[in-house]
């Protein structure tokens, strides 16, 4: 019996970003990500990781290009239809950004209270979130009194309570030793195994080998490349560079 | 229930309160004060005109002016007479020659009657608008009965006060609209300082789907509940100012600044610019929040 085809979730097709009039930060970035995917996106500092993520995230409109979200082409989409769309994306940031007046145990509870769930049916998912990610001791502490490590796994706990369908991480093992970068991959794979599509931008190459079936998409200079074949709609190569290819 | 203008008690958390411990509160204390002695002014005069273009303008005093005292009399009782029988005429009084010696008293002392000094007697009398639109009809009347009155209208003598109690009331009603305008640019100018506060909240909630109204109700609660404070507490404020001189104004015992008083009325209309105030601060708060994300993806 053939596998099911996966649904694609995500699709980008000769993307560009630009801020203000500056050169381009992405240049004509194409690819697919696959329902259930796990993705790491890599590439060295300032190569346009966290710009690309930005779009996937709907933080910002691309400059040119055209993107697809759950089926839907999200560059024209009204804007008052923006929320729908997020709430089904979880965020895990670089710096986290957790609400500093907000206890772990509220900001956690964040993204069901945008999404209107009533507060006697929040404690359940929260609590068993809290244990999820081992600070059930900590849910009245505050962001400043947790440990980098513990700050990130409140983050974490934010972004998937609400069961998005895609999960993005900006480099979130950049700021913790291995055993807790080990931890979360752990914590990551567990979703993923659960369903949830996982985009990971890292530095550390490495990840991709602790991950089973995880692809990688590589930017460097504002361009992607495939070093993996993750990419269903893989960049062409400029036409002097294929031929020097096949000289060789 | 969750209404679509307040913030539900889970979303209040999402923003720090910081309530009362701004300027904010204090600040709109000062524009309600200002507001309310500005709109007191203007209905206390609003008041005062009225009582002068209605009851006082509408008066006239006739005054026989006439040397022999016998005659005097004749032709002040044949003018009252004439007066009773004409239509308009709402209220006629003589004004009591106890009266006119205490008026005339400073300039030609206490017995100028005992020395032959001939004091005019004078009638006092109120007329509907009609007979006042003809007073020239009535003065013909008065002249038949009386050769010699003299008819005074009051309103000749009251206009330029009229028109300047008018003018008076539009500035009162000018200063309003500024205060207000104050105001609003207040409560402006402290919403966008609270988003710039609260920038990386909002977009941590953007960014997981809460809609600009759901973030735009943290602000407008916020502001409603600072406005409703200041509002109440610059109204008291007021009002203990306006009680104070309304007493001092009544120990000067003079007519026309009496008849500047405020009604029950103005009282209420005053009441509920503490209240306008709230909404007006909660709608300009929800705006501004809403043209703010509205920049944002």
């Amino acid at each position: 019996m053939a596998a099911p085809m996966a649904t694609t979730i995500a699709q980008f097709e000769n993307v560009g970003l630009r801020y203000g009039t500056g050169a381009e930060t992405l240049s004509d970035v194409s690819f697919s990500l696959d329902g259930g995917g796990f993705y790491f996106l890599t590439g060295p500092s300032g190569a346009g990781k966290t710009s690309l993520l930005k779009l996937l995230y709907l933080a910002l409109r691309p400059s040119r290009g055209l993107i697809r979200l759950f089926d839907e082409d999200v560059v024209t989409l009204p804007r008052d239809r923006l929320p729908g769309f997020r709430r089904r994306i979880g965020v895990v940031f670089q710096d986290f950004r957790l609400v500093p007046h907000l206890s772990a145990f509220d900001n956690i509870a964040l993204p069901l209270r945008v999404a209107g769930v009533e507060e006697q049916e929040l404690a359940t998912p929260v609590n068993e979130m809290l244990a999820w990610v081992g600070l059930s001791d900590r849910a009245s502490a505050r962001p400043a009194t947790l440990s980098g490590g513990e700050q990130q796994r409140v983050a974490i706990a934010r972004a998937v309570i609400g069961r998005p369908e895609i999960l993005i991480a900006d480099e979130p093992t950049g700021n913790v030793d291995p055993e807790m970068a080990a931890r979360l991959l752990h914590l990551f794979d567990a979703l993923n195994k659960l369903g949830t599509t996982l985009v990971v931008a890292t530095h550390d190459i490495h990840l991709l080998s602790r991950v089973s079936g995880a692809q990688m998409m590589r930017l460097e200079g504002g361009r992607l490349s495939d070093p993996t074949g993750a990419l269903k709609n893989p960049p062409r190569e400029p036409q002097g560079r294929r031929s020097e290819k096949a000289r060789r | 229930m969750n209404l679509p203008f307040a913030a539900s008690a889970a979303e209040r958390r999402l923003l720090t309160e910081g309530r009362l411990s701004g300027p904010m509160p204090w600040v709109i204390a000062i524009m309600m004060f200002l507001t309310v002695l500005a709109a007191a002014g203007g209905l206390a005069l609003n008041q005062a005109a009225s009582n002068v273009t209605g009851s006082i303008a509408q008066r006239i005093t006739i005054q026989i002016v006439e040397a022999n005292p016998d005659v005097r009399e004749a032709q002040t009782r044949a003018a009252m007479e004439t007066l009773a029988d004409l239509d308009g005429v709402t209220d006629i009084v003589r004004v009591p020659d106890e009266e006119i010696d205490a008026l005339i008293e400073p300039w030609i002392g206490a017995a100028g009657d005992e020395e032959g000094i001939p004091v005019p007697t004078m009638i006092d009398a109120a007329l509907t608008a009609d007979a006042h639109n003809d007073l020239a009809g009535l003065e013909e009347a008065i002249a038949a009965a009386a050769p010699a009155a003299r008819i005074d209208d009051h309103a000749q003598f009251l206009a330029p006060l009229a028109d300047l109690i008018g003018s008076l009331t539009w500035l009162a009603a000018a200063l309003v609209l500024l205060t207000a305008s104050a105001l609003a640019a207040s409560v402006i100018l402290a919403v966008r300082a609270a988003l710039n506060t609260h920038r990386n909240t909002i977009e941590v909630l953007h960014l997981m789907g809460a809609t600009d109204v759901q973030i735009a109700r943290l602000f407008q609660r916020r502001i409603a509940l600072d406005a409703l404070f200041g509002g109440l507490v610059g109204f008291l404020s007021a009002a203990i100012i306006l009680l104070v001189l309304g007493q001092r104004i009544g120990a000067v015992g003079s007519e026309l600044l009496g008849s500047a008083t405020l009604p029950l009325s103005a009282w209420l209309l005053l009441l509920l610019l503490p209240l306008i105030g709230a909404i007006v601060s909660t709608l300009v708060a929800r705006y501004t929040v809403i043209g703010v994300l509205r920049k944002l993806l």
